[in-house]
């Protein structure tokens, strides 16, 4: 057994942690985050450079064909600057889609495109009922002609205003019997996970609208996309139509291991910058950080992050295996590290008193992406009634 | 990044689990289906002959030194071991002073001799082991220690009295604090004695626990005699002996308590499959099933964080504070364990041993008192707390 990264991933946090503290300092985020893009074209060549938006894709297709222990090294780099822009959607949702779901030709098609950094991708899933499991997809897809028409709203879409291609999942039936002993038989007799379609629209597609939203986290953009009478050639269709969701749930779960340890490099340099300000900042004539009130704060915040980082890990190793309680380690990871980059970016902000409350100070870009990353992919509460059902509670 | 086994540990693992399979008292399973599992007086006899049966097959020891009476392998050796235990909900370990902390210490600091003569009998359970550390006066400031020894000849005198010494009624050697020099810094006039509890002139009295067990007792010393050749690791240089061993302390019961955690939560888990609730089991309500799927997470977060500090030690890095942060964890999460069970049980929490009416005739009970001084014995949580700030975060003392 080794729980431990290699010298290629030592390597590579350092690489990316030297790259990112001289490219993405915080005075760029927060130009960044004010801009509509989130990102600057100049900075996206150069993480392209990086070879990190092929990072995960297969060699054959322009990519680095490395792994998700791999990735999460990078991720919480990423989550260490709070990079803001569309690396997580283009790589861990649109392209990874792709490189779930894509016939041959569609991935030959973008994936060289999206590792050397020339075109952006996104998944629209989630719609306005903001349900996570296959019953919240209820977008039409009606089949005309060799084609399909698609009719409705996805809500919640990263970066869909500045995606080349956007991967929209969509009805294309209401779902066959559900198969026998199956653990939560939807209503109706029908299993929402049948009749699931993934579809490949690219930007420009005549009836497609894409809306920025104002989001908390600034450093994240979302959109609402909106599809009306979307007429698109089979082509579009990506694998069999109605049997979308299962590569789908693969992405969704490999994303927030993505996710995951994004969080964690987060939680990681809000510790780091707590302990440093315990250290010199001086009240009633020593440092803050001798009083036992900061310190087992402190002390709290490390076991927090430690713990989050371990079954971070666990489960992008888990990814990378194949095993059989891949969905369960996902499940595990997202609700303890929901919860803890909520507590340790909270507990940030109260070590450090009324300058961790300021605009000017970095704490609230970790404590918007925090609480952003909490609702993203499911939070702590629905984690654990998944890993519930799936250790047979 | 690598979880899987090699065909040696494969092999060891199944010897391992065939052996327990074969050898493990039917009655016991029963007794360790629920609750956790603190050795209890009454079944002292039993475990000894248990200790005795897996040391004769091999399994006690097995980080030690073969020359020592181990068998030299390594940490992953053992916590397979730890994990098929917990499988198998097989018995603790009754010398547990002995094999997780005075053992490794003596194979660090001892003299020849010394490691010649103690760690074997410590695995055989031939020689029972007790921790004479704490004082009234002297908890968490343990380095304020009063306990003397005082050189007459060629041994030491010792008198002064230790507290909370669990299983000294049961113990042949003792790890002994006492000052040697009243005049040095607190922390520098302390040295550690291998003291012999058959000695004339150490008293045992049984203190009563809010259990209502004794399972934990005062030692008094009336001018208890010491050969010099039972100090360890130099005169005066006690506190370093000691530490080390409590550094010890928290790694090997890291391995254990992942284990005990694993056994009490399935026992939990059991537990919320039988009890009603509104007419259907208790695993069916939200609200319990929010509570036990956070303790699956917790008991597993909490193993693979122990996993990544074995693969530190496996590249041959001393174990390290960091172990006060498991030590914590675990104690936050099994008292959480015990309030659960106590939530489910309802009113009948209130029902302990002896009433035909109580849940799993009152075990729960006594493992949620028991449960109390988790976050006091070993270190107090505070004490970690300051350890892990001080020592992991560099941030300044008070």
């Amino acid at each position: 057994m080794n729980f431990g990264f290699n010298e290629e991933q030592d390597l590579l946090r350092s690489t990316a942690r030297k790259f990112l503290d001289n490219e993405c300092a915080s005075e760029t985020v927060r130009k960044l985050m004010d801009g509509p893009e989130g990102m600057t074209p100049d900075l996206w060549k150069k993480i392209a450079e990086q070879g990190w938006t092929g990072l995960i894709f297969p060699d054959e297709h322009g990519g680095m064909g490395l792994g998700f222990v791999d990735l999460v090294v990078l991720m919480e780099e990423m989550g260490r600057s709070v990079l803001p822009g569309p690396f997580f959607s283009t790589v861990l949702l649109g392209g990874l889609a792709i490189r779930e779901a894509g016939t041959d030709t569609q991935k030959k098609s973008w994936l060289p495109r999206i590792s050397s950094g020339e075109a952006r991708a996104t998944l629209a899933w989630m719609e306005p009922s903001a349900e996570l499991g296959a019953r919240g997809i209820t977008l039409q897809a009606a089949a005309k002609g060799t084609g399909f028409t698609l009719d409705g709203t996805k809500l919640f879409v990263h970066d869909a205003h500045t995606a080349d291609v956007i991967v929209v999942a969509a009805r294309t039936s209401s779902g066959q019997n559900p198969p026998a002993g199956g653990q939560n038989p939807p209503a109706g007799g029908q299993d929402p996970e049948d009749g699931v379609s993934l579809f490949l629209v690219p930007k420009g597609t005549p009836g497609m609208s894409v809306t920025l939203l104002p989001t908390m986290d600034q450093t994240r953009k979302l959109c609402e996309v909106e599809l009306k009478n979307v007429v698109l050639g089979a082509e579009a269709l990506m694998g069999q139509a109605g049997s979308g969701w299962v590569p789908l749930a693969r992405v969704i779960d490999r994303a927030t291991v993505a996710l995951c340890a994004e969080m964690c490099g987060g939680a990681q340099k809000v510790l780091e910058m707590t302990v440093e300000y315990a250290k010199i900042r001086q009240a009633f004539g020593r440092p803050i950080g001798s009083y036992q009130g900061v310190k087992h704060k402190a002390a709290d915040m490390l076991v927090d992050v430690e713990n989050s980082k371990s079954i971070t890990y666990y489960a992008a190793w888990a990814m990378d295996e194949g095993v059989p309680e891949g969905q369960l380690a996902v499940s595990m990871a997202k609700a303890y590290v929901s919860d803890a980059y909520r507590r340790v970016s909270g507990a940030g902000i109260q070590l450090h008193g009324g300058i961790g409350f300021t605009w000017e100070h970095d704490l609230h870009l970790y404590f918007k992406r925090a609480k952003g990353s909490e609702f993203t992919f499911g939070d702590a509460t629905w984690h654990r009634e998944r890993v519930a059902q799936l250790v047979n509670l | 990044m690598d979880f899987a086994l090699t065909p040696e540990q494969t092999s060891f693992r199944d010897e391992v689990r065939s052996w327990l399979a074969k050898n493990l008292p039917k009655d016991w399973s029963n007794r360790m289906r629920v609750g956790s599992d603190v050795p209890r007086p009454e079944v002292y006899d039993f475990l000894r002959t248990w200790q005795r049966k897996m040391y004769e097959a091999g399994f006690m020891g097995l980080t030690w030194p073969k020359d020592y009476g181990g068998r030299g392998l390594t940490f992953m050796e053992e916590m397979i071991l730890q994990e098929q235990i917990a499988l198998a909900k097989a018995p603790p370990v009754l010398n547990i002073l002995a094999i997780g902390m005075a053992g490794p210490t003596i194979i660090a600091y001892g003299t020849e001799e010394q490691k010649r003569r103690y760690p074997a009998k410590m695995l055989s359970c031939e020689e029972i082991w007790c921790q004479g550390y704490s004082e009234p006066n002297s908890g968490s400031d343990l380095a304020s220690l009063q306990t003397r020894a005082e050189k007459v000849g060629d041994h030491y005198v010792v008198n002064g009295q230790k507290v909370w010494t669990s299983i000294a009624q049961q113990a042949d050697w003792m790890m002994l604090l006492a000052r040697t020099d009243g005049t040095a810094e607190k922390h520098k006039g302390i040295t550690y004695f291998l003291l012999d509890m058959h000695s004339p002139g150490v008293a045992v009295k049984p203190l009563k626990q809010l259990t209502g067990d004794d399972e934990f007792n005062e030692v008094y010393f009336d001018n208890v005699k010491v050969p010099e050749a039972n100090i360890l690791g130099g005169l005066n240089n006690g506190w370093a002996v000691g530490m080390t061993t409590l550094m010890y302390e928290r790694l090997a019961l890291g391995f254990g308590l992942q284990v005990r955690l694993r056994i009490a939560l399935d026992g939990l888990v059991d537990l919320a499959k039988r009890t009603k609730k509104n007419g259907a089991p208790a695993t069916q309500d939200p609200n319990v099933r929010q509570k036990l799927a956070q303790m699956w997470i917790d008991t597993e977060v909490f193993k693979y964080t122990g996993a990544r500090a074995i693969t530190k030690l496996l590249k041959g890095e001393l174990p390290g504070p960091e172990a006060s942060a498991g030590k914590m964890m675990w104690v936050e999460g099994h008292q959480r364990l015990q309030e659960l069970a106590m939530e489910l049980q309802g009113p009948y929490s209130q029902l302990g041993r002896g009433s035909r009416w109580a849940v799993d005739s009152g075990v729960w009970q006594y493992s949620y008192l028991r449960s109390r001084a988790n976050s006091i014995e070993g270190g107090t949580t505070e004490i970690q707390k300051n350890i892990i700030g001080e020592r992991v975060l560099g941030l300044p003392k008070g």
